[in-house]
């Protein structure tokens, strides 16, 4: 083990390589972003995971999360502002054997897009969908969205925001989702485990992994870097499995929840409904 | 893909007495639609409807979506999951789908998008003709790219067409727009779908080369790429960005000429290969009428009428809206003293008449400006006007 280890020191290459699209690197995420340290646990979770790498597909919308998608040397598709899901979902019926798992961030799944995302987990699509919420707009240069807390200072929130985030979370719980976690970009270990529990469930899984942001959104609240924002997750956040999702709103002077908050079997996937809707069908003459 | 076997034919052969859109519907699942993705709109609604209960029976998937934006990417997906699949909307529907169709072209995706189209503009008439979508198909989505939209003129041309439409999709790699209207749609006449043998089906081109030399990008010399989809071990890269022959996004001034120009160029090479027109009494005309759809009927009674009272008027209809038969009607120019457009809107088509005639002959529409189609009376009276 230790020789081996040696030997890819020597070598200089790094057990991902092949995984990462060669001539991609380096990467467009500023210093102290997360964005680096998920994809590379998400690489992780998906060579461990059950499926062929042949067999999963990596699909993102538009953003600096929407960005991850194009880095991974998988089938990969880089969709339209807010159109990752259902993209995917044509993309993920015509193969019940393919896993499709979208990547993107809070703005592109819950603002432009949120109407997909409540309609998937309702269809419970077999989708693994993780969601990095860094609170406000990266790439376009740090606007406030659908995860801006009150008081928190955006561009376009010059004054503070005054409006409520979503609940992420509660809002999955309740449109039917199979598997709901939330975790810090610190919580690596904990982010690894949910990441491969969500690739291994059948039906819609979700994790939301509060990310480090902090050219856009730390600099303008009092976080002005990576390490910053980490260290502020680690302070601020209690794990608890068992919270009611209706609890884990985010606000800027209350601890952040995190946990593995959902994880059911309940009900057939849009897959197998359409699966089973052939054999009905058919059955008729 | 392991081919599953079923009892109900994909080509439903017989004599029908039936609608537009039961005729369009069967086309697609005839040439292998395997996927419908769509939101229900008059007055397309039935194509939906009916793909919902056949497409099962031939094992493929039909899947309501929570609006057009989703249903348009979703066929995207199902297309890159390997699929031929379709949407149908009218519109305001297709309005919404724009953008994705323009990701369509930028990523060379094959789908189609049936258009039954209304009144407009915003919610118009929902439950009447119109032929307002002309532009929105050439214009619609942002940037350049060249698209292909067919205009069927009968029960039988919405079933023919819809095969086409398929074929030009697989082929070029594009999204191709069907521009039927709320009267073919709801209509009724003779449909023949004949046997399965007679069936005419492209199939989209495939990588010739192992996944570690393929390039997704990379066209041949007819400046289409091959294409592989999911699960093909090819590791496909596919971006709405401005892409190299990797699929990678390089943006800068040079791999955005290379790849508009390529996506362009692939339709108005092959322009000639794409448009069909109908002539019909054009040889000794003196007047021609351009029309299209189900104006175009009407434009054809008027013909006969004309005829009848000795006035020298001939047809040319358009089966090819996009790309635009430019050198046809600029030859057809040259023939005549005048050229009329009926349409059922204000001045689409008209327009790109009178741009493709130069000033060579005098040109000029009949608009009805939605919700009815024009009477051969109302065409035959305007020519006598004119006269």
């Amino acid at each position: 083990m230790v020789e081996e280890k040696v030997k890819l020191q020597e070598s200089k290459e790094h057990p991902l390589d092949g995984f990462l699209r060669e001539g991609r690197i380096p990467h467009i995420f500023c210093p102290g972003c997360s964005l680096g340290s998920i994809t590379n646990i998400l690489l992780e979770a998906i060579l461990e995971s059950e499926y062929d790498p042949k067999d999963v597909a990596v699909v993102s919308g538009i953003g600096c999360t929407g960005r991850i998608a194009g880095y991974l040397n998988f089938d990969s598709f880089h969709t339209t502002h807010g159109r990752a899901i259902p993209f995917s979902i044509g993309l993920s019926v015509t193969d019940p054997n393919r896993k499709v798992i979208v990547i993107s961030g809070d703005g592109d799944l819950f603002a432009i897009g949120g109407n997909h995302i409540i309609h998937a987990a309702r269809r419970n699509a077999n989708l693994t969908v993780i969601c990095v919420n860094n609170f406000n707009y990266g790439m376009t240069g740090g606007q406030a969205g659908p995860t801006t807390y009150p008081g928190q200072v955006q561009t376009t929130t010059p004054y503070g925001s005054q409006e409520q985030p979503f609940n992420i979370p509660d809002l999955m719980a309740s449109c039917g989702a199979a598997y709901v976690a939330r975790w810090t970009a610190l919580d690596v270990r904990r982010v690894k485990e949910a990441f491969s529990e969500a690739i291994a469930k059948n039906g819609f899984s979700f994790v939301e992994v509060l990310g480090s942001c902090p050219t856009t959104f730390g600099r303008r609240n009092q976080l002005a870097e990576g390490k910053k924002i980490l260290e502020f997750f680690r302070e601020n956040t209690v794990l608890n499995h068992n919270a009611d999702t209706r609890d884990v709103s985010i606000s800027h002077d209350s601890p952040i929840i995190v946990g593995r908050f959902i994880d059911r079997d309940e009900r057939p996937t849009l897959t197998e409904n359409l699966l089973k809707i052939q054999r009905m069908s058919q059955a008729k003459k | 893909m392991s081919k599953k076997e079923s009892k109900f034919p994909e080509v439903d052969t017989g004599v029908y007495f039936t609608t537009g859109n039961f005729a369009a519907a069967e086309g697609a699942l005839a040439v292998g639609c395997k996927f419908f993705g769509g939101y229900p709109i008059t007055p397309s609604s039935e194509i939906a409807e009916h793909m919902s209960v056949r497409l099962p029976q031939v094992n493929g998937h039909f899947v309501q979506f929570e609006d057009e934006l989703a249903s348009i990417i979703g066929i995207l997906g199902a297309s890159w999951g390997g699929f031929k699949s379709m949407t149908a909307t009218s519109g305001p529907g297709y309005s919404l789908m724009v953008e994705n169709i323009g990701l369509g072209m930028m990523t060379e995706t094959p789908c189609v998008i049936i258009n039954v189209q209304r009144g407009g503009p915003s919610t118009g008439l929902p439950t009447l003709v119109g032929q307002q979508d002309v532009m929105q198909v050439k214009w619609g989505s942002h940037g350049d790219f060249e698209p292909i939209a067919l205009s069927p003129n009968s029960v039988q041309e919405c079933f023919d067409l819809t095969i086409e439409a398929f074929n030009y999709a697989e082929k070029y790699r594009v999204p191709v727009t069907l521009l039927m209207d709320e009267t073919l749609g709801h209509m009724s006449e003779k449909l023949i779908i004949p046997d399965d043998s007679k069936i005419n089906r492209i199939n989209r081109k495939k990588p010739t080369v192992p996944p570690e030399e393929y390039l997704p990008y990379k066209a041949d010399d007819d400046l289409i790429p091959p294409m592989a989809v999911a699960g093909e071990g090819y590791n496909v890269m596919v971006t709405g960005l401005t892409h190299d022959e990797r699929g990678y996004p390089v943006l800068n001034a040079e791999t955005q000429d290379k790849l508009v120009r390529r996506i362009n160029d692939k339709i108005r090479l092959n322009k000639n290969k794409i448009i069909r027109t109908e002539e019909y009494l054009l040889d000794d005309a003196e007047i021609a009428l351009i029309s299209f759809g189900s104006s175009a009927r009407a434009a054809k009674g008027s013909v006969n009428r004309a005829r009848k009272k000795g006035i020298k008027v001939g047809l040319l209809r358009l089966i090819t809206i996009w790309p635009f038969p430019d050198e046809i009607i600029a030859k057809l120019a040259e023939n005549v003293k005048k050229i009329y457009v009926p349409e059922i809107n204000y001045g689409q088509v008209t327009r790109e008449v009178q741009r493709a005639v130069q000033g060579k002959t005098e040109v000029e529409g009949i608009f009805i400006l939605g919700g009815a189609i024009h009477t051969p009376e109302q065409i035959l009276k305007e020519i006598e006007k004119g006269l």
